[in-house]
């Protein structure tokens, strides 16, 4: 059954992809990659949800399902084996079902695409890979899932690879994420070394002994290892740099691929080996402060874009900033929960975004944009209803998984901090801030569109706004879903601090306050006289250049790194090694053959009778040797 | 100086006197029946040595090496006869296409 699930998409991808590309010559029509392309993640959908429920009906013992033995090295078994309990049935349940109906608008949005059927042939791959990846029981079979998605993500961010930016875009995505991989790897190896296994359930297990029989190896170290993988697939300081880009795809892959699935890899990674982080107080603390990091870095850089995906894309960021908080405290399934709801209202913001685009003919920047509100009601209503939801208004989803992480970040036994809360509660405020800013500029005020772009602005087919409509209710009511209650036996929740406990009810209130006071702010600035804002902007024109260049990162790791890495590699490796050394030492050998040849050639004369002397003086030569030595 | 000794010295001399002709003259007539001379000789101190140690391995190897000379001869003849009628001449100095 499992098995059946993964594999299906992975049939859609081989029917569409070899039938309706130029590889196997277009033989189909769009009916059939329509069919094929929808029907087959639909249909892992309701096999999961059917699956959920026989999980129940077995008191939620977790499934196990060995679908292959890859290979026996000594005693170690290396099985592709499935694992289905809470946990993965969340993501799954997420995976497959945010992955279908993103699947269903893509129809819409690609509908007038040269590459039809190629786009649903990757978007089936991708979802292949990720079904391995949550549902793979061992480490290798997530880590094969891990780098698959890498590649669909890789494929669909330089979809229209005609443009050499979105190619970059893909390359950069790609080879950031190696960086992360190595960390992963390396955990892996460790892992390995020390527990003889890679399953996940059972390194949990080994992490739970301590004192003579816990394994020999440190927890942290594990730990950490596994999350710079993390922060290399989930976008998180220093490794965040490809996200952004990875924006060039087109927008239902931003929504599927880097919004609401792949990149919260990491945190399924994290919670899922939750086991290993209960013993490692010090990477958990890491991972704390490089999500609230995060979170801080990537909302203050949401604020001053002003093109629509980036604005998403940093939001993005930020959230994965607040899922790592939630982790590095303790909380795994509010970090779920928040992976649960995110996905919700983002794909929703990001499709809605989609919807506007397509509505504008292509136009992305912001400035160019307002008073869409009237003219494309359905993609302004589903947008406002997400945006609320993600800047935290009760009682939408965004608000119940967002108090939760404050709340741990304030008042969790394992590493909640005064600091970390204050940092995540400033967070919270500027995501009210740039996401209101975001509904603001596109739907609301004067129409700033040109006048050519204006005439042909039309609502998107039912086909998207349904959809749109479909994520809207979920960005609503999906906060009422009790995602840590239910993975609660799984992943306990921390414990509270006692001096803490009475401050529940404050701070749930000061989140709505939060939320308020952002949507208030953006208001004042955004809602007033196009004057306000540029005035904020040329009082504070330092920082606005230093956060509208995205605090410079880029051409910081252009400047430390890229720069070094070209100079040796030309000078170093091409120059010296491949030029000088390499061909200097074939080159070389060459001419001395060469030469040499010359230089014998002339004993070549042609002349018998110096070949006669020579053997003679050989001849004596050789005996009056051998007379010697002998 | 035994009977041994003597077919041996006349062997030596056999052999020095081929290859003296071999580098000294410029008939390639010549220097292929110096050849044949110098083949002579070792062939002498073959019977000779066989002779000696009262076996027969020497006595068959003379008529292998009499085989092998009637080949070679049999070969380089119609060599210099295709030689001659390119260069008209046995001088074998105008013999020098072959060099490097």
């Amino acid at each position: 059954m499992l098995t059946l699930i993964v594999l299906l998409p992975l049939l859609g991808f081989l029917l569409n992809g070899i039938l309706a590309t130029q590889l196997g010559g277009n033989r189909v029509g769009k009916p059939f990659v329509i069919a094929v392309g929808c029907g087959l993640p639909l249909l892992a959908f309701a096999l999961v949800v059917n699956l959920v429920f026989d999980l129940q009906a077995r008191g939620w013992t977790p499934l196990v399902e060995t679908a292959y033995r890859w290979a026996t090295v000594g005693d170690s078994q290396f099985e592709i084996a499935f694992y289905f309990d809470r946990l993965s049935a969340v993501m799954a349940l997420v995976v497959t079902g945010v992955g279908s109906v993103i699947h269903i608008y893509s129809v819409g949005y690609m509908a007038h695409d040269k590459s039809f059927g190629r786009f649903f042939a990757y978007l089936n791959l991708f979802l292949f890979f990720m079904l391995l990846l949550v549902l793979g029981r061992s480490l290798l079979v997530l880590f094969v899932g891990w780098e698959g998605v890498g590649l669909a993500s890789y494929l669909l961010i330089g979809f229209w690879y005609d443009d050499l930016a979105n190619a970059r875009a893909g390359k950069k995505a790609f080879i950031t994420n190696r960086i992360g991989d190595a960390g992963f790897l390396l955990g892996m190896f460790v892992l390995f070394q020390a527990l003889g296994t890679l399953d996940m359930d059972r390194i949990n297990a080994a992490f739970a002994f301590t004192g003579a029989s816990a394994p020999a190896v440190s927890a942290s170290l594990v730990g950490i290892l596994l999350f710079i993988g993390a922060t290399g697939k989930s976008a998180q300081i220093p490794l965040h740099v490809w996200l952004p880009d990875a924006m060039a795809g087109p927008t239902p892959v931003s929504a599927l691929i880097h919004a609401a699935t792949m990149v919260t890899a990491g945190v399924y990674l994290v919670a899922r080996m939750s086991g290993v982080y209960l013993q490692a107080p010090e990477a958990s603390m890491v991972i704390a402060v490089i999500g609230v990091a995060t979170a801080f870095f990537a909302a203050t850089v949401a604020m001053v874009q002003t093109d629509i995906k980036k604005v998403l894309a940093y939001s993005t960021v930020s959230q994965l900033g607040f899922m790592f908080l939630a982790l590095g405290v303790g909380a795994y399934g509010v970090a779920i929960f928040h992976v649960v709801t995110h996905a919700f209202f983002k794909a929703c913001l990001f499709l809605g975004a989609g919807s506007v685009i397509h509505a504008l003919g292509g136009e992305q920047d912001l400035r160019k944009m307002g008073g869409l509100a009237g003219r494309i009601p359905v993609t302004f209503i589903t947008f406002a209803v997400s945006t609320a939801a993600i800047a935290g208004l009760p009682p939408l989803a965004g608000f119940f998984s967002k108090d939760e992480i404050l709340w741990y970040a304030l008042a969790s036994s394992s590493g909640g901090s005064v600091l970390l809360f204050g940092v995540a509660a400033l967070t919270a405020l500027m995501t009210a801030f740039y996401m209101f800013r975001l509904l603001w500029l596109a739907f609301l005020g004067r129409s700033r569109m040109e006048p050519e772009v204006e005439h042909h602005v039309h609502e998107s087919p039912w086909s998207m706004t349904g959809v749109l409509l479909l994520l809207a209710v979920l960005s609503a009511v999906g906060g009422f879903i009790a995602v840590p209650q239910f993975l609660a036996p799984q992943l306990p929740l921390p414990a509270v601090q006692e001096t803490m406990q009475h401050f529940h009810r404050p701070l749930l209130v000061l989140s709505v306050l939060l939320a308020l006071g952002g949507l208030a702010g953006a208001a004042y600035v955004f809602g007033g006289p196009p004057a306000r804002a540029e005035a904020l902007r040329a009082r504070y024109a330092g920082l606005h250049r230093w956060l509208s260049g995205k605090y410079f990162i880029d051409e910081l790791y252009e400047w430390l790194i890229g720069r070094p890495l070209v100079w040796v590699s030309d000078r170093v490796f091409l120059r010296l090694g491949d030029r000088r050394v390499l061909d200097g030492a074939l080159d070389g050998m060459a001419a001395l053959g060469q030469r040499g040849a010359a230089l014998l050639g002339r004993v070549q004369t042609g002349q018998l009778h110096l070949y006669a002397w020579l053997v003679l003086i050989g001849i004596v030569g050789a005996l009056l040797w051998s007379w010697r030595h002998v | 100086m035994d009977k041994t000794q003597l077919l041996l010295g006349l062997a030596v001399s056999l052999f020095a006197l081929g290859l003296l002709g071999v580098i000294v003259r410029r008939n390639v007539l010549v220097m292929l029946m110096c050849l044949e001379l110098m083949l002579n000789g070792v062939i002498l101190s073959l019977v000779t040595f066989a002779y000696q140690t009262a076996t027969t391995v020497g006595a068959v190897l003379v008529f292998l090496v009499f085989v092998v000379a009637t080949a070679e001869i049999a070969l380089a003849i119609p060599i210099v006869l295709l030689l001659v009628r390119e260069k008209r001449t046995l001088n074998l100095d105008a013999y020098n296409e072959l060099k490097g």
